[in-house]
């Protein structure tokens, strides 16, 4: 995979909240009683949720100790993994799909409105709209190409306008529905449905 | 075309709600426990003879598949049911609707399957970005829990069930069984050499199957309707309706489910609206995600899409992610563009691939860029051959298959690119 940005400014110390305690127990319960190693990916997710959408070495260094192994262990599982951040991101975390059905769909364009709205640079922080993007492999949503991901919901079908909006929203904390903006549901064809008729 | 009264997936838009309520309506959870009364031999025997073969990509015949799992479990250890949702090949997007439209088909097929495979504890390895899918499968299974359909004596069939969501991280290779028994144990996720195989030495070193999320879904629907029904459908040894995810220069890109061995061009056409500027717009196909090669129009006018067919096309009907390129883009770009992608992926363990997918992109470029000489197309050529089968996983194939596919196909737009560098030359 390929390298990672990590932090250079890190926060001493990292604890989970009481709420993410609780949490930790349902999830330890999934795995069995000696495969407790398993928990890493979780665990490491509910670290990222909790520090602003960024996981700090300190964490990596008390997941390690939670689950009784090393910390190069969980360290090598945060950087092998795309999703896990080790640097800040903005509030609004834009991640534009341009692998190849996207690409057909015109994600440059998206692209390009995220340079001009954004920052020109992907990876760094707009202040102002506390917000960052980058490019990203296939999101899996290619029939409504083509589409971002603001942190954890899908926005498809987008037009360079629909994008900047969208964009330019974050300023008021303002975001459209998820889904597709232009109206259909799901994975339908836009125009006419061929089947699945007597639910249109 | 599929009568709807044939489609499994009757809520593939969702229209209805995904709820329980909403799902029993449509017949999900109907006869579960009657079914599993006919007992592990009959069910088996039931999707053998269905021909059903496993829509993750590889397409192998999953009566078999869950046939290897042993007889009679060890005490310490157990078998596992795994779901594949790891849904990363570029123009695939059709478990995605399985997981937030049709979750109930879902975990009832885990619990049918996990029944005949004699597994106790099912895991669905989802996507990392499929965080809403995630959460709405969550919730189904908690109603599921709720009713008793799954958990203690499932569905009163006598069988304990529990299912449990674990979600990937955004690496495309967990969608690699062995790269996903790795990431599942807590590890980065690196295939395994196979033999042993997951059947035998799986999860924690135990029994496993590996199953895609669209394989498990229709395994209610082939029981209670038939096996006879669904082997209706399709050319001998492609059996069944499957889910196409049409993508790129089309007019209306959709999911639709579809009779298994349908022309690709009546399904472009019939379902897509057909190619943007018409039929004779179209340049090439990819017919099976990003991996497989690409198909020139040539083809495409006649092509069946099934297993069978695409393979003596030299190409191959993987996850059923059908992207239309038509004349107004540059081919060599959209190869150029899964190269990257693979690159990207590349896990890093064998070097054929951590090195080669690299290589492999910047040739790529600077081919697109014009920057090459003729003969470092026959190069590009070579380094595919390198890595094709000189890894653990088939990562290394699907780094290579789509550029072979452009030169067997698409040479002299290759050589035109690189002309252009031995005519400044000249100048």
């Amino acid at each position: 995979m390929s390298g990672k940005h990590i932090a250079k400014n890190q926060p001493a110390s990292f604890i989970f909240s009481e709420e993410n305690k609780e949490k930790i127990k349902d999830i330890l319960k999934k795995y069995p009683d000696t495969k407790k190693k398993s928990a890493i990916m979780p665990l490491l997710y509910l670290a990222q949720k909790q520090n602003n959408n960024w996981i700090p070495l300190a964490a990596i260094e008390l997941i390690a100790s939670m689950l009784n192994t090393t910390y190069i262990k969980v360290y090598e599982v945060a950087t092998f993994y795309s999703m896990y951040n080790l640097a800040p991101v903005g509030k609004y975390f834009v991640q534009v799909c341009t692998t190849t059905p996207c690409m057909i769909r015109g994600s440059g364009k998206i692209v390009e409105a995220c340079k001009k709205i954004i920052s020109k640079k992907p990876g760094y922080i707009n202040e102002d709209l506390d917000s960052s993007w980058i490019e990203v492999e296939c999101l899996g949503a290619c029939v409504n190409a083509p589409m971002v991901q603001i942190n954890k919901d899908y926005y498809e079908d987008l037009t360079s306008e629909k994008a900047e909006t969208i964009f330019n929203g974050f300023k008021e904390g303002r975001l459209p529905n998820i889904g597709s903006q232009s109206g259909r549901k799901g994975s339908e064809p836009i125009e006419k449905r061929t089947t699945l008729l007597k639910n249109a | 075309m599929l009568k709807d009264e044939n489609r499994i997936f009757k809520n593939l838009y969702g229209d209805e709600s995904c709820d329980l309520s909403s799902a029993l309506k449509r017949g999900d959870w109907k006869d579960t426990n009657e079914i599993i009364a006919k007992g592990k031999a009959w069910i088996i025997e039931e999707i053998k003879k269905s021909e059903l073969r496993g829509r993750g990509g590889a397409g192998f015949p999953t009566g078999m598949k869950w046939s290897f799992a042993p007889k009679d479990p060890y005490p310490n250890r157990p078998h596992y049911l795994i779901i594949n949702a790891d849904e990363s090949e570029p123009g695939t997007c059709k478990d995605r609707d399985i997981l937030r439209y049709e979750p109930q088909k879902l975990i009832e097929g885990s619990l049918i399957s996990a029944y005949a495979i004699g597994a106790k504890v099912c895991y669905v390895y989802i996507r990392g970005e499929y965080v809403n899918e995630g959460k709405i499968l969550q919730e189904a299974i908690d109603e599921a829990y709720k009713k008793n359909l799954i958990g203690k004596n499932a569905s009163g069939t006598g069988w304990d069930f529990d299912m449990y969501i674990h979600f990937g991280a955004g690496a495309y290779i967990c969608g690699e069984e062995t790269a996903l028994l790795e990431s599942l144990e807590g590890n980065k996720g690196q295939p395994r050499l196979k033999p042993p195989f997951p059947a035998l030495v799986g999860l924690y070193g135990c029994p496993t199957i590996v199953n895609n999320v669209e394989t498990i879904a229709v395994v209610p629907s082939i029981l209670k309707r038939g096996a006879d029904w669904f082997a209706s459908f399709g050319r001998p040894k492609n059996r069944g309706t499957k889910i196409f995810c049409i993508s790129g220069n089309v007019v209306n890109p959709c999911n639709v489910e579809e009779e298994m061995s349908i022309p690709l061009r009546e399904l472009i056409e019939t379902h897509a609206g057909g190619v943007i500027g018409g039929w004779d717009n179209l340049q090439a196909v990819i017919p099976g995600g990003s991996s497989m090669p690409l198909l020139p129009k040539k083809v495409c006018d006649n092509i069946l899409m099934d297993f069978d067919s695409l393979i003596e096309a030299n190409s191959g009907m993987g996850t059923a992610g059908v992207v239309v390129i038509d004349k107004s883009q540059d081919i060599v770009s959209c190869i150029s563009r899964i190269s990257r992608f693979y690159k990207h992926e590349s896990c890093g363990q064998c070097t054929p691939c951590r090195e080669g997918s690299g290589w492999l992109w910047r040739m790529m470029e600077r081919i697109n860029r014009g920057e090459s000489e003729i003969h470092e197309i026959d190069m590009l050529l070579d380094v595919t051959k390198q890595i094709e089968g000189h890894t653990i996983c088939a990562f290394g194939e699907a780094a290579a298959w789509p550029i072979q596919g452009l030169l067997r196909h698409f040479r002299e737009q290759m050589e035109e690119k690189c002309s252009n560098l031995a005519n400044r030359k000249i100048a």
